[in-house]
């Protein structure tokens, strides 16, 4: 893979304050993402996992500048996105397009698909006047639909084929990087691989570059290069798909994968449960934010936020959050459930 | 099959009736349940699942209505019971967990008041009585300090601790069947992982028969006995929870389970069923799945297939498996093998 990095993302943090008293003055904060780097490489799907409210959407919406980040800085190609004016930034837009989870929503319901689309060109400007229809059947071809379908309204069309239109309307402006927040998850499993593939397909073609935000770890697996694994508004873990998946090292991370009902009867595997739920992003616990809930936790744990590290026994580019790496994969520590 | 048969569904249908157009949600749908047992009722959106179970506790809301079959319950056909006997049956006998736990808990009430109320219709227990059996009831679905939770209001617990408070309401009476309708959709795996932990330890412990309604197939392999897959309102395979993941029949099963991208193992291309679920008021008049059925001949379009036995294990409605099959007759309907 050539490894130009189109997009990195370093020490991002997101802070929604919460206001209250009389005065409405902020009492509080939602450390909704707090101190996230990544980066991405040109023509790879990253995908980011984790439970809801970890911060998923809140990096993804960060990156297309729907939000103001507290702190941190957004570099795309070369870039840095968050020193952009209002102005700069929509121009720079055209690069960065959204598909989001629910197709009904995020598409006009008065606008004919044609329109939807000619209005995308329009607004960036990247194809002429007289060409933009022509354009959008080829668009709606290049997402498996047909040229007759073009002068229907989104409620003509079913779930899945709704969000074949929300991908070609993130098409029409010849995008570099695509961010799917939860693109296929609202669709059933049969119309949701139809999708699937054609993401994988047009990645292909046009040398797409997708984050990918989905908390089905089987979509993940089937479509990602590699995987951040964010737990309560951190990265725990980051690693190409193969090793993430064969070889996990953070402790949730286990715990998240052996949680997946696997669709094997005969294969059924030992499940680790985790205690609790998910903590309070407004309080989150100290040090380690996942030590209330794992089996491994310390004094130490408690103490110390752990950096994202990269051990011999890893691979290159696995890195995990976690101060007892060693000594869990040693077999010295052992799991108190 | 020696087993006790808690709940036998007889060629049930159920319509809404709009506009002079009879949307028929279920139609003919059939499968038993052996007690102490669990059937997965599984298909795509719209396939009629939610439908069949509250047909079951004639909750349809108005223009729904059931329309023919039979629902046998123990010895009483439901379908025919009085509105008396169905109220005493709801919570009673048979209780349900509803795909939306925060539309079913009320927001006005504390959780300890709609247990309470539960409570007092269906048992009779007075106030403080009816704390105490609902603290316990907490303490037995993993719920925290139920003490405390038990003051508070739906808002203030998380999703998976309000799914799991319905799952304790649902308990209040020993139900001996239990219908779950999406019970873990909405919430995070992990959390999912518990909930499903909780159903399957008191089933155990007190022989209840349970209806899990999903779309997860992974779900219906952890907790199911028997799957019944449901396609366009009618059941259209019937088997026991090995032999649908190992020898499916009906090609939508064998899509459905091809179409699942997996997290332990690696696939390059998933393969997708072409084409969209049919709406229910504009269903193909033969076999319901013909329209997206890479083997669909004149005669699935023309006429609809029963559901029938073909093994021991499995009952299939597809025209593959009778004498008047006029495809190929060498088909293979499974597709290749996909455990790793
Ligand atoms: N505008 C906002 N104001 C205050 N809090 C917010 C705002 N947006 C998000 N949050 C909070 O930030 C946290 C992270 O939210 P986010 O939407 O990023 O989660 P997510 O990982 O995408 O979850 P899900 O899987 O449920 O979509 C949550 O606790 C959420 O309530
Ligand atoms: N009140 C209603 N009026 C008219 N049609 C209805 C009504 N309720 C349900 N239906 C139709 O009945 C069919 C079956 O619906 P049902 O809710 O049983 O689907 P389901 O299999 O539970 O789907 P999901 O997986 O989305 O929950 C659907 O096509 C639906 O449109
Ligand atoms: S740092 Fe401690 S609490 Fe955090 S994951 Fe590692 S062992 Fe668990
Ligand atoms: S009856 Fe015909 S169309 Fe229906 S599933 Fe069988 S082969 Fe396919
Ligand atoms: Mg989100
Ligand atoms: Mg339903």
């Amino acid at each position: 893979m050539a490894q130009k990095e189109l997009l990195k993302v370093n020490h991002l943090k997101q802070y929604f304050p919460i206001k209250g008293g009389f005065f409405g003055r902020t009492v509080n904060h939602v450390k909704a993402v707090d101190d996230v780097s990544f980066e991405i490489y040109e023509g790879e799907t990253l995908s980011v996992v984790g439970e809801s409210g970890c911060g998923k959407s809140t990096t993804g919406r960060a990156i297309l500048r729907l939000d103001d980040p507290t702190e941190g800085t957004i570099e795309f190609d070369g870039e840095d996105l968050l020193s952009l004016s209002k102005r700069e930034m929509r121009n720079r837009r055209k690069d960065i397009q959204v598909i989001f989870q629910d197709p009904y929503a995020s598409l006009n319901p008065r606008q004919t698909v044609a329109k939807i689309l000619t209005e995308a060109m329009e607004i960036q400007n990247v194809v002429p006047k007289n060409k933009r229809r022509e354009r959008a059947i080829e668009l709606l071809e290049t997402v498996g639909l047909n040229a007759e379908q073009i002068d229907r309204y989104p409620h003509e069309f079913s779930g899945g084929q709704r969000q074949r239109v929300g991908i070609a309307r993130a098409l029409a402006v010849e995008p570099k990087l695509i961010v799917c927040d939860e693109a296929v998850s609202a669709l059933d499993v049969s119309v949701q691989a139809q999708v699937l593939n054609l993401l994988k397909k047009l990645q292909r073609e046009f040398n797409l570059t997708f984050l990918f935000i989905a908390h089905d770890l089987g979509v993940v697996r089937h479509i990602s290069d590699r995987v951040a694994v964010m737990y309560l508004g951190k990265v725990v873990e980051i690693a190409d798909k193969k090793s993430l998946f064969e070889n996990p090292q953070h402790p949730y991370t286990k715990a998240l994968l052996s949680a997946i009902p696997t669709p094997d009867p005969e294969n059924k595997k030992e499940r680790i449960v985790l205690k609790g739920d998910v903590p309070s992003p407004i309080d989150p616990p100290t040090g380690c934010r996942f030590h209330t809930r794992c089996p491994f936790a310390t004094d130490l744990c408690k103490q110390d936020i752990p950096e994202l590290r990269n051990l011999d026994h890893m691979e290159e580019g696995h890195r995990a959050a976690c101060h007892h790496i060693e000594k869990i994969v040693s077999g010295d520590m052992k799991p108190n459930y | 099959m020696s087993e006790e048969i808690i709940l036998d569904i007889k060629d049930l249908r159920t319509s809404f009736f709009t506009e002079d157009v009879e949307v028929k949600a279920v139609d003919g749908v059939s499968f038993k349940l052996p007690k102490g047992k669990t059937i997965g009722i599984v298909g795509e959106s719209g396939s009629g699942k939610s439908i069949t179970a509250l047909s079951i506790l004639r909750l349809l809301e108005h223009p729904g209505k059931i329309v023919g079959g039979e629902i046998n319950f123990k010895d009483k056909d439901l379908t025919k019971a009085s509105d008396r006997e169905i109220r005493d049956i709801r919570g009673n006998e048979i209780s349900m967990i509803f795909q939306e736990p925060m539309t079913s808990l009320n927001p006005v009430y504390t959780v300890g008041q709609q247990i309470r109320e539960t409570l007092k219709v269906h048992q009779g227990l007075g106030k403080e009585q009816g704390t105490k059996k609902g603290v316990e009831l907490l303490e037995l679905v993993g719920i925290p300090s139920p003490k405390k939770r038990i003051t508070q209001y739906p808002h203030e617990l998380s999703g998976g601790m309000r799914q799991r408070v319905m799952i304790a309401m649902a308990l209040a009476c020993n139900p001996e069947l239990l219908i779950a309708d999406e019970p873990t959709t909405a919430l995070d795996v992990t959390i999912q992982a518990q909930i499903l932990e909780i159903i399957n330890d008191l089933q155990d412990r007190f022989d209840m028969s349970v209806i899990m309604i999903t779309h997860d197939m992974g779900v219906v392999a952890e907790t199911c006995d028997y799957v019944a897959v449901m396609y366009g309102g009618k059941v259209v395979e019937y088997a026991d929870v090995k032999t649908i993941f190992k020898e499916p029949k009906h090609p939508y099963t064998v899509g459905l389970l091809n179409s699942i991208p997996r997290h332990d193992v690696d696939v390059d291309e998933l393969e997708p069923i072409r084409g969209n679920v049919p709406s229910p008021n504009d269903m193909p008049k033969g076999c319901r799945f013909a329209p997206r059925c890479p083997f669909a001949t004149d005669l699935c379009y023309e006429e609809l297939p029963s559901l029938d036995k073909v093994s021991d294990d499995n009952q299939v409605r597809c025209w593959i498996y009778s004498e008047r099959w006029d495809g190929d007759p060498e088909v293979k309907v499974n597709g290749p093998e996909r455990t790793s």
